[in-house]
């Protein structure tokens, strides 16, 4: 699996929120797509209805899982195609591996997946002697870098165009330019030779169709299709709660993503893979495997954090949340960022480790109100807050203060006497302008910003000598 | 003591913020609700509603000061507060006690009855303002629990629009998150900073000279902001300005002549 960072995240934090390019780049990103959703959403009447639906073919899914997965299977098998169980990220590696060492692979090139990130398919490859080349011109940008995405479906948002153009100038050898589409055109050009030179193609899979034992990948670029093209053997990598029962129930989900994440009504490419190539087919690969990842997925089953499985990886969650919007994806230190990364980091490398992610955020809601499955976010954040607090990983200043304080609160009088010295300290203190500008245990506050003394004594104190004074 | 039909009886839910740091949107509170037509009561012994304890992931507290909020604000018609976050907190209670069968049924009853104030006053017991008038522009930020957990969004700017002489100049961006969030904002200060900054920069481009809000602890973030940049913008929660309370200081100006304020 990839390296973890999590713990460091309010170091990584820090220093995202000093970071000039990527403050840039984060300013960009927080309006465009936001807006591109909302524009789509508002055409389409019956959105809300279809997020529903969605809501609860995923749930009939998540409860017949075993079923659908067999019937995909069955199916790729029908179709000539295999399919291979990974329990672990080790175990997804390992079978890829072996696939490519059996076809004798030296290249392979690589669709954009981000279960492909979570088992650390890149690094597994490479040191074994077999060089994945990412296709995804995001992805390949990171690639030369040696960077990691960011966002699920755009990696690498935290890059602007000017860092684009350094690293192509660096590694491609031309003349550095920084238009858009000259920079594009350079990354095509580079990797048509590698399309055609590939062993292998590895993609992901946005969906799996259990009725036709097909794989879909979804993208913009095409830079999918000739990766599972192209190569003699394609191997679509998916996590197991992508299956979906029919072609129907597929065009439900797509009609959901592509909104969601970018706000297209359907993505450029909407590209579905049934098996080998047959014998009176020209084109296509000749070997199609699938592996189906379950990486931990199958304990969350039935659990505190069940909802989480119905994520289709749109993205909104991120592209709308304002933390997210002012750190970028990499402080999250793991695969996934923001708030849906918030929920599934602690569960695939532990609370322990993950513990400050799903406490960063204000639980404003937003993600939940842009989720097309609506998955309740916050409250999955809660619950890993939950977990945190009742295996006292919380950090104890923390729990101190929220007990004591709790302890104070079940306690009216002394409540009113602690809240009353507390008014009186704060008025003492803003007394010469009605603002406090340093508040001793509170300089997390008044670090950034004054914190307003109060206007008069405790509303509870003023109403109490309000009513005796009526009585009196 | 019975209750009126005409006259429901309504508790006010203060919130620990109110109560510390501006008895005013207390007594702008009770001024409404009385003209709207309701017997207020202050239950004396009401602390907090647990929502710290709830979001830090502390559920035996959470629980302890849910029940004693039920406790507390037992046998009235109606609980009413100036925070969606905190009657927010409220409709949280089913969830929070949902393992205790006798619980859940008085949580469930507490949150049928609990209303933020504005939605409260125009959706229970419509308030009709009579001569209100209060000639400034203002700006409004939607607080995120009452805004996506209550549905409040309408309901200050149509009691606001009764009030002659306020121009509502509305800010980008009025939905996002200011950064408060609670505990959130000093356990990450930074974040919160970049989120309330964002904030600002929206406020001032209103142009407006005044900011409003439904709940007093984002208020506090981002008129303590806004003083630290030297922005000569002021800030009052909504209910103050429904109820006349426009000479007194605006949050974190300077002390309120109470003696006058509570005179009705």
């Amino acid at each position: 699996m990839v390296e973890i960072h999590s713990p460091e995240f309010k170091e990584n934090a820090r220093i995202a929120l000093k970071d000039v390019n990527l403050q840039k780049a984060l300013d960009q990103f927080k309006v465009g797509l936001p807006a591109n959703r909302l524009k789509a959403v508002a055409n389409l009447p019956e959105f809300d209805a279809l997020r529903d639906q969605a809501r609860d073919l995923k749930n009939h899914i998540l409860e017949n899982l075993d079923i659908y997965l067999d019937e995909f299977e069955r199916k790729v098998n029908e179709q000539g195609g295999q399919v291979h169980w990974a329990s672990t990220a080790d175990d997804a590696c390992r079978i890829i591996h072996e696939i490519c060492e059996k076809v004798g692979a030296k290249t392979v090139t690589k669709g954009k997946s981000m279960i492909s990130e979570e088992v650390g398919l890149n690094d597994y490859l490479e040191k074994r002697g077999i060089q994945p080349i990412e296709t995804d011109l995001g992805e390949y940008i990171l690639q030369l870098r040696k960077d990691q995405p960011s966002h699920i479906i755009a990696p690498a948002i935290h890059l602007t165009v000017p860092q684009v153009a350094d690293t192509f100038h660096e590694h491609h050898k031309r003349p550095r330019t920084e238009n858009g589409e000259e920079l594009m055109t350079e990354a095509r050009e580079m990797l048509r030779k590698k399309f055609v030179a590939a062993d292998v193609g590895i993609t992901g899979a946005n969906f799996l169709v259990a009725e036709t034992g097909s794989t879909i990948i979804v993208t913009n670029e095409g830079n999918g299709d000739l990766t599972q093209l192209l190569p003699d053997t394609h191997i679509a990598i998916s996590s197991i709660e992508k299956v979906v029962p029919t072609l129907e129930d597929m065009s439900l989900f797509l009609r959901l993503l592509a909104r969601s994440a970018t706000g297209q009504e359907y993505s450029v490419y909407n590209s579905l893979s049934t098996g080998g190539r047959r014998d009176d087919e020209q084109d296509g690969p000749k070997n199609f495997h699938v592996v189906l990842v379950d990486n931990g997925r199958s304990n969350m089953l039935g659990g505190d954090f069940h909802e989480m499985l119905r994520c289709i990886r749109c993205g909104s969650c991120m592209n709308n949340c304002p933390v997210y919007g002012s750190i970028g994806g990499k402080a999250y230190g793991w695969v996934y960022p923001g708030p849906m990364g918030s929920v599934l980091t602690p569960q695939m490398v532990g609370i322990d480790k993950a513990g400050l992610l799903p406490n960063a955020s204000t639980a404003c809601g937003r993600c939940e109100e842009v989720c097309p499955v609506r998955i309740p976010l916050p409250k999955l954040m809660r619950h890993w807050r939950e977990r945190e607090f009742e295996q006292h990983l919380t950090p104890s200043s923390v729990r101190t203060g929220i007990r004591s304080w709790g302890w104070l609160a079940r306690h009216p009088w002394l409540y009113r006497q602690a809240w009353s010295l507390g008014n009186k300290m704060m008025r003492f203190m803003g007394r010469k302008n009605g603002r406090i500008a340093k508040l001793p245990l509170a300089s997390g506050w008044t670090d950034w910003r004054d914190m307003p003394a109060p206007s008069n004594k405790t509303f509870m104190q003023a109403y109490k000598e309000k009513k005796q004074g009526v009585k009196g | 003591m019975a209750s009126d039909n005409k006259q429901p009886r309504v508790a006010l839910l203060v919130t620990c913020l109110v109560d510390m740091f501006r008895p005013e949107i207390g007594f702008a509170s009770i001024k409404l609700l009385e003209m709207a037509g309701c017997q207020v009561e202050v239950p004396e012994t009401q602390t907090c509603c647990g929502q710290p304890a709830y979001n830090s992931g502390d559920r035996k507290t959470a629980k302890a000061l849910a029940k004693q909020m039920i406790e507390q604000f037992d046998g009235y018609q109606y609980v009413v507060g100036p925070s969606g976050s905190c009657i927010g907190m409220l409709h949280y209670y089913p969830e929070l006690l949902k393992d205790e069968a006798d619980w859940l049924q008085r949580a469930e009853q507490l949150k049928a009855r609990a209303y933020e104030i504005g939605d409260f006053l125009v959706n229970v017991q419509p308030l009709q303002l009579v001569d209100q008038r209060f000639d400034q522009q203002v700006t409004y930020h939607d607080s995120c629990s009452g805004l996506r957990q209550l549905g409040i969004k309408k309901q200050p700017r149509a009691l606001l629009a009764q009030v002659e002489g306020v121009e509502l100049n509305e800010m980008e961006e009025a939905e996002t998150c200011c950064g408060f969030g609670g505990t959130f904002c000093v356990k990450y200060p930074e974040i919160s900073n970049r989120m309330v900054s964002n904030k600002t920069k929206n406020i001032s481009a209103s142009e407006a000279p005044m900011l409003l809000g439904g709940d007093l602890g984002c208020l506090l973030n981002m008129s303590g902001k806004l003083s630290r940049e030297g922005k000569a913008v002021k800030a009052r929660h909504y209910i103050e300005i429904l109820a006349g309370m426009t000479d007194t200081p605006a949050i974190g100006e300077g002390e309120t002549d109470l003696a006058y304020e509570v005179r009705s």
